[in-house]
């Protein structure tokens, strides 16, 4: 029965995307985070819970590339190199990464978006960057994504700053995407939306994580929003992981004090 | 003799709540229980012995103090207790499935999409997955007007047929049955039942909980009595 057991393990198994190991940020004295190690498989999504100041932030800079580590490894598996460390690659090399084969998407949609710039250009963009030269091609797979993110095609050429927050955070959506990214990082990606609107954003996000067999990591304080989007969580509290599992084991059975605390100081409506 | 498609082995579930003093709750210990295909164990016992408690380690839902829950997927067992997380989603995405007396979804989504996506997950194409959610949903004798809505406004008992259509649209190997017809009326129980019968004639094993008598004799191949296990408090 072992060696059976060993073979279904194999079948299910797939090589790490990413894979952090005792990953620590200080800043000055201060604890950001501390000896956090985990993977991420494709088509995974790990939701980073806590409240404010427990390092969850701290930890998705870290691991995508926008803050050094004081120590730990980060390590991708990327198309270029294989699995390498991300702090370990030339800094073209790293950006070039980045860019071809993350997303990253904020909870404020003015990070994530030119502000000066069309929606239709916003989305288009990645593209550009990544080489593309054929506009018609760029215009259709940008048409394309603002369908999919259910965005009027009418208003390709309006300016962010004319679109309510809502349809903002979907041209970001839509913009991080668009290139074909294998992993993708949400930081409250629906946390400045009233809930009718955060609800439809959820079921987007959903269905194009399904679809396109993303690897996601999202950063949320709303236990709601983890238990729909993510597969497993990690619970974080200053600076250290206390409890890791699945989703629905974690908030219906948290084992860690402070884990119960957090699933039980959730409001009831 | 056929393998058991479900081993519960030595299992043991104590709660232990550390914001009340780390008060310790022990529900059950040394319990075991195989279920084969083609059997329906009904779990007895009154209000509070801990079956819930069961169903939720056997779906991985609850962590168990000790002991193992061995499910047969992909012809090999694999201890839910000790799985990996993706290995867990794995597990219910093909082989067991788990109906509860709530309906736990993304607000405003259709009840056809809800009651599909359980085949797209599974990467079955959209038309078919449309067609056999249509005949479940009638067959469950949800109002055709519903099926475009999402089911936040509907009673009790339609809410409750839209998540056994969820369940019952694929044929998983392994169904966990929690209360399943608790706001049904008796025709809508008579259907569920037939639904139940079918799966298990189909070789499914089952586990469940029936307060409602006729439906526990209907279905029931065996019962298992969890109070046999209660843990020492």
């Amino acid at each position: 029965m072992n060696a059976m057991a060993q073979n279904a393990h194999k079948a299910i198994e797939a090589t790490p995307l990413l894979r952090v190991d005792g990953l620590t940020k200080w800043y000055g004295h201060v604890v950001g985070c501390r000896d956090v190690s985990f993977e991420i498989r494709p088509g995974e999504v790990l939701g980073i819970v806590g409240e404010s100041g427990s390092g969850k932030t701290t930890v998705l800079n870290c691991i995508s590339g926008r803050l050094p580590p004081s120590a730990g490894q980060v390590e991708f598996d990327t198309s270029r190199f294989g699995p390498a460390d991300i702090y370990g690659l030339s800094e073209p090399d790293r950006r070039r990464m980045q860019r071809e084969e993350w997303g990253f998407v904020h909870q404020n949609p003015r990070d994530g978006l030119r502000m000066r710039a069309s929606g239709g250009a916003n989305v288009a963009e990645p593209l550009m960057n990544l080489g593309g030269r054929h506009y018609g091609k760029m215009r259709a797979a940008t048409i394309e994504w603002l369908e999919r993110v259910e965005l009027d095609i009418g208003r390709i050429d309006d300016k962010p700053r004319h679109f309510s927050g809502g349809m903002q955070q979907r041209i970001q959506v839509a913009r991080n995407l668009i290139h074909g990214p294998r992993l993708v990082f949400m930081d409250e990606p629906t946390g400045g939306l009233d809930v009718s609107v955060q609800a439809r954003l959820l079921d987007l996000l959903r269905e194009l994580v399904r679809d396109l067999g993303l690897a996601v990591i999202i950063v949320t304080h709303d236990m709601a929003v983890a238990r729909l989007m993510a597969d497993r969580l990690m619970v974080m509290k200053s600076g250290y992981v206390v409890e890791t599992g699945l989703t629905d084991q974690v908030l219906d059975d948290p084992q860690h004090p402070y884990s119960q605390l957090l699933v039980s100081s959730v409001l009831q409506i | 003799m056929t393998s058991p498609l479900i081993i519960v082995e030595d299992l043991a579930k104590t709660f232990v709540l550390h914001n009340a003093d780390g008060a310790a709750i022990p529900v059950f210990e040394r319990l075991t229980l195989e279920v084969a295909s083609g059997e329906c164990v009904v779990l007895a016992g009154e209000s509070g012995v801990g079956k819930s408690t069961l169903m939720r380690s056997i779906f991985g839902n609850y962590l168990p103090t000790q002991g193992a829950v061995r499910v047969l997927h992909d012809d090999a067992y694999l201890d839910i207790t000790r799985a990996q997380p993706h290995q867990v989603i794995d597990v219910r995405r093909r082989t067991l499935g788990y109906v509860s007396q709530f309906l736990r979804v993304i607000p405003r989504i259709p009840t056809l999409r809800l009651v599909m996506e359980p085949l797209l997950e599974n990467g079955v194409s959209l038309e078919e997955a449309r067609a056999r959610a249509e005949t479940l949903l009638a067959a469950l004798r949800l109002p055709r007007a519903h099926w475009d809505l999402p089911p936040a406004t509907f009673s009790g008992g339609e809410q409750q047929r839209v998540n056994i259509a969820r369940s019952f649209i694929r044929n998983y190997p392994v169904m966990l049955l929690d209360e399943p017809t608790a706001s049904l009326d008796a025709e809508n129980r008579a259907i569920v039942v037939q639904l139940i019968r079918q799966a298990l004639d189909r070789g499914a094993a089952m586990i469940g909980i029936f307060h409602d008598h006729d439906v526990r004799d209907a279905v029931a191949t065996r019962l298992f009595s969890v109070s046999e296990f209660k843990a020492a408090a």
